[in-house]
């Protein structure tokens, strides 16, 4: 078994599917325990993969026992490790956590629901495990339908609508990827990444080379709502179930940072996309002004989750500057981050599903008095905040100082400055939302704006509590857990396992 | 310099930290205010068994991880560490005394989440003195920010808001804005971020350079309520009595001064200043926030709000004892960190003693209040004269090491300055006491009876009024460790 | 400007498909209406296919099916690529998927806005946002 872990983490959920859609017609009881199964093998397989690869070195895995070029292959080190284990843990926990809120807004179409769940995590975790950079379209695609259906299926009226939008530039960006590959074809013959990164060096003087990268790289940057190609992301998150954002927003860019970092760092290799193809210093700006304009767009939005989906825009900024800084300390901070902003937008929009779930709405008129109603759901929020903002001990803080210090040593100073005002600003959006659930009295459940003034409560040791579910709440306090832990164990993570997911080449 | 490794850091970080899920869940207040009682035992008992140890010359140290390359989230406790927990620590066991008296006689709201907080507070404020780097305060330092602002904001009213607005805005802004990316350039320059005795820095560095990093790093720490950053500390009275009394006479306030001691002793070293010659600048700067607070707390009528300024301007008395660099001038300011304190709670106990008794915040609505609350006012007496630094108070020790400092360092300027200001300290807090005691049946604006506030305030600032007298007769304790911590 | 109908004949199969890909782009940003938007999308992808298949042509050469192999090598050069054919199943595949979905979207915003010009339907969102907010 602990040969095929590689195997088993795509294979199970995709197979489960069917199972769940067939299960589903038969009795809806069964998609949950399906879906929750197949996580768990896939999350153990990841788990047990990543061992592997920080005990002997890389995984490769031949499917069908083809030999690469021919066959493909799927090959895991430490980047993709790390990220596989993110991502299965991510998937799992959100399922466990939205059980309910599934149970609620959609209760005849659990067997759907489920069915797309697991594909969508089939995808990611494919196009995370994958060798083969045709096998990487093919899932990305995967992914992007099986998200479009989770996406639109919502109880909001406007999801279907800001779902085709995203449709469009999802499509845009998959073709452009798939146009990239074509020309990287063209010129090498192979579609093995690793076969590519060894006929490439000799090519590097080909415009053509120079072409497949920037496309490649825009088609991922369209997929990943990299600035100016970033529009579709508010809208279709917002308008998303809870369950739905709760599985996409935390994953899908960043998968998506991993297929652009596997793009510099394995397939062009550092140095042809620092050194040959000159574009690091106008991406960088292009990510600083990505994080400014995510801060200043999340400062006018008068909706929680909206706001939360401009900051996810913000967030990709800074991991695309990150990348793009030409350095190994960028470098590390890009991955790093990775992994904690996945943690932290998990554990943000947890929060956010459970207060949809009490109060079905996430405008700020409606969130007065909430740290008196759900005490232990803010309390998590508050902790996810933290780590946004960047206050230590929580993860997000280490991330963003690898960052900056990557960005002082890459003389980068705008990107710099650009992260600390986020930080700052982030300080506002989120006490802007502290203070509405703190100082207000409580708003009755219809959203009525406006209150008529109320007597002073007595002195009650636990006044009117209405907390979510333990079953919402306990994968939420698990996740605020895991960010102070992650926060500190960051020196062990970047020792053992960022530091070898990054070439020598790159200092 | 011995080295022990040992979990009581830690520990006595820790102990308040946990014991607010058993707060939250208590059943009844009495259960709540015995149990934040153990925490605070707890946490003094384990931070007076180090000190035995650390006036032997040893230091205590624990680490509990490696986040970066040569940097780690590790404890060290040092001497002067160890001054400022014992005074923290000891203040709190009173102030929770306090706060009993105060929240149940005025009937506050919200009473667990106070202690929370409060425990969660204290919980930085040790995990600050006991940092063995500029990263783990900082992160202590942000813990304190955040920890603080429900206490701040506790009446939840507009007025509360607006001051929580404008704690966030110096305090959070300037740390995010200013000390981060300072830490961050120190780090990358030197690669650690230790408290050492020589500073991290190589010493080679243009002066330029190092002149903009200390003014990054002094300023940046708002929390000491340097000029002109110093508007969050009268806004921020308007929280309770008891919050403002420890949290902003003595842990906020004295965790912004305890980090700029670190930073001008650990960070840059005293040979390294004393060199380039960057002691003078702090002490200019600290000088002028002395005068002009001083001259602004004259002009204020709100009790708590004079105290505030006169807070403002005796935390740079720490700073610019340190910053004269002249031995006895930093035994005054690190000695001054106790004295003071014990002093100004005592002062802000009374203030809100008042308050608890009679409902009275200014100072004009004072007149004759002698009469009726006897005790509270000889208490504010005494902690006047802690303040302005009269004997037989702690605080004429450490002004007069303060002064010996300014003749041994060789400022005659500073010297001017100290004795100024104490002439106005005198100027700002004596005529309130007179006019208690002394005035005319018409004048006086209280019966005659005596009534006093609830014995649970009472008691507190008698204690510490007392305590202010104590430090004068022994000592001994903190003279020992601020002479151990410059290396005597 | 010899050079440049050599590059233009030459390589005719980018420029038909660089001219689709435009084709395709315009419909899905200016058109208003959501099928033509979706047609254009279509037309995007099915340029990059026809390129695709077009880069596994080879002069004189014939369809890549094998008659009669009799245990020698294979004469590479007789046979036009396979694998780019292979690899646009797949993407045709895709396209009519992300087709059918798209549609089923369409069909799904009709009966909501009972409209599939993009602006009116913008414009019905805004009167919804404002009754929304002002209840």
């Amino acid at each position: 078994m602990n040969a095929h872990y590689p195997a088993l983490l795509v294979t199970v959920p995709l197979l489960s599917g069917f199972v769940i859609s067939t299960a589903g017609w038969l009795n809806k009881r069964f998609c949950f325990p399906i879906a929750v199964a197949a996580l768990a093998v896939s999350a153990f397989s990841c788990v047990g993969v990543l061992l592997q690869v920080i005990e002997q070195g890389a995984v490769i895995y031949k499917l069908g026992a083809w030999e690469p070029p021919f066959g493909i292959v799927y090959h895991v080190d430490h980047l993709n490790g790390l990220v596989l284990v993110v991502v299965s843990m991510v998937a799992l926990i959100n399922l466990i956590a939205s059980k309910r809120t599934v149970q609620e807004e959609f209760p005849e179409k659990l067997g759907p629901f489920y069915t797309m769940y697991v594909f969508m995590c089939t995808g990611l975790l494919g196009i995370t495990v994958t060798g083969d950079a045709f096998n990487l379209y093919v899932l990305l695609e995967i992914t992007a339908l099986s998200g479009y259906g989770l996406l639109s299926m919502s109880n909001n009226d406007r999801s279907t609508f800001a779902t085709l939008n995203y449709l469009y530039m999802g499509t845009i960006g998959a073709c452009f990827y798939l146009l990239g590959v074509g020309y990287l074809y063209i010129v090498t013959g192979s579609l093995n990444m690793r076969d590519i990164a060894q006929i490439l060096p000799s090519l590097y003087g080909s415009k053509a080379v120079v072409a497949a990268f920037i496309i490649c790289l825009v088609g991922v940057w369209a997929k990943m709502a990299f600035f100016p190609l970033h529009g579709w992301l508010p809208n279709a998150y917002t308008f998303a179930s809870s369950a739905a954002s709760g599985l996409i927003t935390p994953l899908v860019t960043k998968v998506m940072i991993y297929v652009m970092i596997r793009l510099i760092l394995t397939i062009f290799t550092p140095a042809f996309a620092f050194s040959v193809v000159l574009v690091s210093k106008p991406i960088v700006w292009l990510a600083v002004i990505a994080i400014v304009m995510g801060a200043v767009l999340a400062l006018a939005s008068r909706n929680l989750k909206k706001m939360l989906t401009y900051i996810v825009v913000a967030e990709v900024g800074y991991m695309v500057g990150g990348a793009w800084l030409g350095n190994r300390i960028g470098m590390t901070g890009a991955i790093l981050h990775i992994v904690n902003d996945a943690l932290m937008t998990l554990c943000v929009f947890l929060a956010v599903g459970n207060i949809v779930y009490k109060i079905k709405d996430t405008g700020f008129e409606n969130l007065q008095g909430l740290f008196r109603k759900m005490p232990f759901t803010m309390g998590a929020f508050v902790i996810g905040a933290m780590s946004i903002i960047g206050v230590p001990p929580t993860c997000g803080f280490f991330s963003k100082w690898y960052l900056i210090s990557g960005g002082l040593q890459a003389g980068q100073y705008g990107f710099v400055a650009a992260l600390l005002f986020s930080s700052l600003v982030s300080v506002v959006l989120f006490f802007r939302v502290f203070e509405i659930g703190f100082y207000e009295p409580l708003a009755d459940h219809h959203g009525h704006g406006h209150s008529a003034p109320q007597p002073e409560p007595q002195p009650q040791m636990h006044p009117m509590m209405d907390e979510a579910p333990v079953s919402m709440l306990v994968p939420l306090m698990v996740v605020a857990a895991g960010l102070v832990l992650v926060g500190m164990y960051t020196g062990d993570i970047v020792e053992h396992i960022v530091r070898f997911a990054i070439p020598n080449a790159l200092i | 310099m011995e080295t022990i490794t040992s979990i009581k850091p830690l520990l006595a970080v820790l102990v308040s930290l946990l014991i607010t899920p058993i707060l939250v869940s208590s059943r009844g207040p009495n259960v709540r205010e015995t149990w934040t009682f153990v925490a605070a035992g707890l946490k003094f008992l384990l931070v007076v068994s180090m000190v035995p140890a650390v006036l032997g010359g040893a230091e205590i140290v624990y680490t509990m991880a490696e986040v970066f390359p040569g940097v780690a989230i590790k404890f060290r406790v040092d001497a002067l560490g160890m001054l400022f927990a014992l005074v923290a620590s000891s203040l709190w066991i009173v102030t929770s005394a306090y706060s009993i008296g105060y929240m149940r006689g005025l009937n506050e709201h919200s009473q667990t989440r106070y202690f929370v907080f409060f425990a969660l507070a204290l919980s930085a404020t040790i995990g600050v003195a006991f940092s063995a780097n500029l990263l783990t305060l900082y992160l202590f330092y942000e813990m304190l920010s955040f920890a603080t602002y429900p206490l701040v904001t506790h009446h939840q009213d507009s007025e509360a808001r607006s001051s929580g607005r404008k704690y966030l805005l110096y305090i959070v802004g300037t740390s995010i804005g200013i000390v981060l990316p300072a830490m961050l350039i120190c780090y990358n320059m030197t690669g650690t971020l230790e408290f050492s005795r020589q500073g991290i820095f190589a010493g080679t560095e243009p002066r330029s350079t190092m002149l903009v990093l200390l003014l990054m790093l002094v300023l940046g720490f708002a929390k000491v309520a340097i000029m002109p950053l110093h508007s969050w500390l009268p806004a921020a009275m308007v929280a309770p009595t008891p919050v403002s009394a420890l949290l902003h006479a003595v842990a906020v306030v004295k965790v912004g001064a305890f980090s700029v001691l670190r930073v001008l002793t650990g960070i840059f070293g005293i040979d390294l200043l004393s060199r380039l010659d960057l002691g003078t600048v702090i002490c200019y700067i600290a000088a002028f926030t002395v005068i002009v607070a001083s001259l602004m707390a004259l002009s204020q009528d709100g009790l708590k709000r004079r105290l505030a300024f006169s807070t403002i301007g005796q935390l740079s008395y720490i700073v610019l004892g340190v910053a004269l660099l002249s031995p006895k001038g930093m035994i005054g300011g690190m000695t001054h960190i106790a004295m003071h304190a014990f002093g100004k709670i005592t002062l802000f106990f009374c203030a809100g003693a008042i308050f608890v008794a009679t409902g009275k915040k200014n100072i004009s609505e004072m007149v004759g209040i002698g009469k009726r609350m006897p005790v509270t006012m000889i208490a504010f007496f005494i902690g006047s004269l802690s303040v302005i630094g009269l004997p037989p108070t702690g605080g004429f020790f450490s002004k007069w090491y303060l002064v010996l400092g300014t003749l041994q360092a060789d400022q005659m300027p500073m010297l001017i300055v100290l004795l100024g200001s104490s002439l106005l300290n005198a100027a700002y807090f004596l005529p309130i006491v007179y006019r208690a005691f002394f005035c005319t049946a018409e004048e006086s604006m209280f019966p005659n009876t005596v009534q006093e506030a609830p014995v649970w305030c009472v008691t507190p600032l008698v204690i510490t009024a007392v305590g202010s007298v104590a430090l004068f007769f022994y000592p001994t304790v903190f003279l020992q460790l601020a002479e151990l911590a410059i290396g005597k | 400007m010899e050079d440049i109908v050599q590059t233009v004949v030459a390589k005719y199969n980018y420029w038909i498909y660089i001219t689709l890909m435009m084709l395709g782009l315009y419909a899905m940003i200016a058109k208003n209406n959501l099928i033509k938007k979706i047609v254009g999308m279509n037309i995007f992808q099915t340029a990059i296919i026809l390129f695709y298949v077009s880069i596994g042509v080879k002069k004189n050469a014939t369809i890549p099916i094998m008659q009669e192999v009799h245990g020698h090598a294979v004469n590479v050069a007789a046979y036009h690529n396979p694998l780019p054919h292979v690899l646009m199943l797949t993407a045709i595949v895709v396209g009519v998927a992300t087709l059918g979905v798209a549609l089923a979207f369409a069909i799904r915003i009709y009966n909501q806005y009972k409209t599939l010009e993009e602006d009116e339907i913008l414009a019905q969102i805004r009167t919804r946002e404002e009754q929304m907010g002002k209840i």
